[in-house]
């Protein structure tokens, strides 16, 4: 595993660039935990106070400073993008291994299911839902109904790895020397299935904090806590834009960007590692053009 | 008949489960969670000066928005009367615009909607599957892999943030575009007026159409790298035939198919991404509505906005897909 990442490190500079992004942002989100100021209290701080050495990133319009706040924005998001994962994942693959093993109706209705979330217009959806539960949402919450519409993609891709799996050599062999289906499910196919959950485990974070952020503009998300959805919605609130405090609104942009990037880089690097196609075919590209 | 029977009908039966799971949600959403809408209803009427309200008169008052909301009789009989209604496009009066029926609201500010989301799709579709399949084709170049970073910094990024960058910038750095409106107050419908639709139609679409080129330029280029080393395309290369015809008849023609079911199973969010655009550019369409909707509670107009937008992308998904028989000659003929 350790030589993996290491190897992945040296030759793959998409995955050098997110990984040390990644390690950047959680280093400070773990500096949240350091914090002088406890992130739900307002006037802390004198009030629009530009990016000086006493507060690195300024202040905004609520007294807070916007250094430490966005650390905890940081964790926030990251903790609500894993949680959707969690739990969408787990979601995803139960439908894609019992559509694949069962096959057949089952693995049609299911199916239908599945492709019936991908094409429904989330977005109205989550805000109906969230403007419903708007005075109990946590984090928690949210990544319960995030996960509503994380799951079908995780699902369609677990599946069609059981089909091609189901048709191997060695099922057949564990098959016909007696194993049990669990135990072929569990022993021999899940570690096949793990490394396609991990890079989807990234991509399904990426696109929960992106929804969350959306959410979050329209006033739908748990709006005291620091996320970096609520830093930007709580900068428009306060016009921060007009009135030029740009520190304030420009923070949780540009950290979204490499936030969003990084992540992106990794599960593209991930994928592609795990993907013997494409390794042989940059292989093969390399050599046409050395 | 064939086609029929093995291409349309399966689709067709798609169609109704994913309207059916979709109108259901939208049905369950309010009554499986544990606030009551009349109840918060009536809290923001009491919050907005009304404090004291005649015990009979707030029995009346929450027997009306229960009939209003159709959450009188037992969950079954609700069922069947919101299909019922949903059939005669009656989503009830809006709470904010009182008594103006939910529908005229909706169809006032689809076409705009309809408008930004046709002209990005389309937009976004060609120019990211055009030079995607130019990137994929000549993968070796310098501007091929110029062009594939830029697309890989661009797609991560959330259509709101783009959005969010496009008005930092032309707000502030190049004020050339207004950023607020769908088109400038009292003009008569002309040249000037198609001009001014234009401008100001053009910084959501630029949005839209930026993360949307990012998508498909990236999932367009593996796909045409891939389909670049299957062995008739080598072929054709080594008789000789010219590099425009192989890369057009023979690498783009392939690998544009299973992109037009892409684009039926992403229109959902590209639909998500425009509602969410509108808003920031204060774009009079369905975005700008649910806005104004969620912030006043309105609940019949929110339920209207989002039951048609299940509607509009679930048939905007089938007809694309029903297209798709037109492009590939192996579906129709087999």
């Amino acid at each position: 595993m350790f030589v993996i990442l290491k190897d992945l490190f040296k030759y793959d500079k998409r995955f050098a660039f997110g990984f040390s992004v990644i390690l950047i942002l959680l280093f400070l989100s773990i500096l949240s935990f350091f914090s002088p100021y406890n992130p739900v209290l307002w006037s802390l701080v004198p009030k629009n106070l530009p990016p000086s050495l006493k507060h690195i990133l300024g202040t905004n319009s609520m007294g807070q400073d916007i250094f430490w706040n966005i650390t905890h924005a940081i964790k926030n998001s990251i903790l609500l993008g894993s949680l959707t994962a969690v739990i969408s994942i787990t979601i995803g693959t139960f439908v894609g291994l019992v559509a694949g093993y069962r096959g057949g109706s089952v693995d049609r209705a299911l199916m239908s299911i599945n492709d019936s979330f991908i094409v429904l217009p989330s977005l109205p959806i989550l805000i109906l839902l969230s403007t419903m539960l708007k005075e109990r949402l946590t984090i928690a919450v949210i990544a319960v109904i995030l996960s509503l519409f994380s799951w079908p993609w995780g699902g369609r891709q677990v599946r069609a790895i059981v089909l091609s799996l189901r048709e191997r050599e060695f099922t057949y062999t564990a098959f016909f020397s007696g194993m049990g289906t669990l135990k072929t499910v569990l022993k021999e196919h899940l570690p096949f299935v793990i490394p396609w959950v991990m890079a989807n485990f990234i991509n399904t974070i990426l696109w929960a904090i992106g929804m969350e952020t959306t959410l979050a503009i329209f006033g739908l998300s748990s709006l005291e806590t620091p996320t970096i959805g609520t830093t930007i919605y709580w900068a428009n609130q306060y016009q921060a834009l007009l009135r030029g405090i740009w520190w304030w609104i420009l923070t949780p942009v540009i950290i979204a960007v490499f936030l969003f990037l990084s992540l992106y880089l990794l599960s593209v690097s991930i994928s592609e590692f795990l993907d013997p196609r494409t390794r042989l075919q940059r292989m093969r590209m390399e050599e046409v053009s050395t | 008949m064939n086609l029929l029977k093995r291409y349309i009908l399966p689709r067709l039966i798609q169609y109704f489960i994913v309207i059916f799971i979709g109108i259901t949600i939208v049905f369950l959403a309010p009554r499986f969670i544990p606030l009551d809408p009349v109840i918060s209803v009536i809290n923001r009427i009491t919050a907005y000066g009304a404090q004291y309200m005649d015990p009979e008169a707030l029995e009346k008052l929450t027997e009306t928005l229960k009939e209003l909301y159709g959450l009188k009789g037992s969950i079954f009989e609700q069922y069947i009367k919101f299909w019922k209604r949903l059939f005669r496009g009656d989503f009830g009066p809006s709470l904010t615009i009182f008594p103006t029926p939910v529908i005229s609201i909706i169809k006032n500010s689809l076409p705009w909607t309809a408008g930004l989301l046709i002209i990005a799709a389309l937009l976004s579709w060609s120019i990211g599957n055009i030079l995607g399949g130019l990137a994929g084709y000549f993968s070796n170049k310098k501007w091929a892999k110029v062009l594939s970073v830029i697309a890989m910094v661009i797609y991560p990024i959330p259509y709101y943030i783009m959005a969010l960058i496009l008005i930092i910038l032309f707000a502030y750095v190049f004020p050339i575009f207004p950023i607020v409106g769908g088109y400038s107050i009292g003009i008569n419908p002309s040249f000037s007026f198609i001009f001014s639709l234009i401008k100001h139609a053009f910084l959501p679409a630029l949005a839209l159409v930026i993360v949307g080129i990012g998508w498909w330029f990236l999932s367009m280029r593996s796909l045409t790298s891939t389909i670049t080393s299957e062995d008739y395309v080598v072929y054709a290369e080594t008789m000789g035939i010219p590099k425009n015809k192989v890369l057009f008849q023979y690498v783009m023609k392939n690998s544009m198919l299973p992109q037009i079911t892409n684009l039926a199973l992403q229109i959902g969010g590209i639909f998500s991404g425009s509602l969410v655009t509108e808003y920031v550019f204060s774009y009079p369409g369905i975005g700008q509505v649910l806005y104004m909707a969620i912030n006043n509670g309105d609940f019949n107009l929110l339920m209207g906005i989002v039951t048609f937008s299940i509607l509009g992308i679930a048939t905007a998904a089938l007809l694309i897909d029903l297209l798709y028989p037109l492009f590939d000659p192996r579906v129709r003929y087999r």
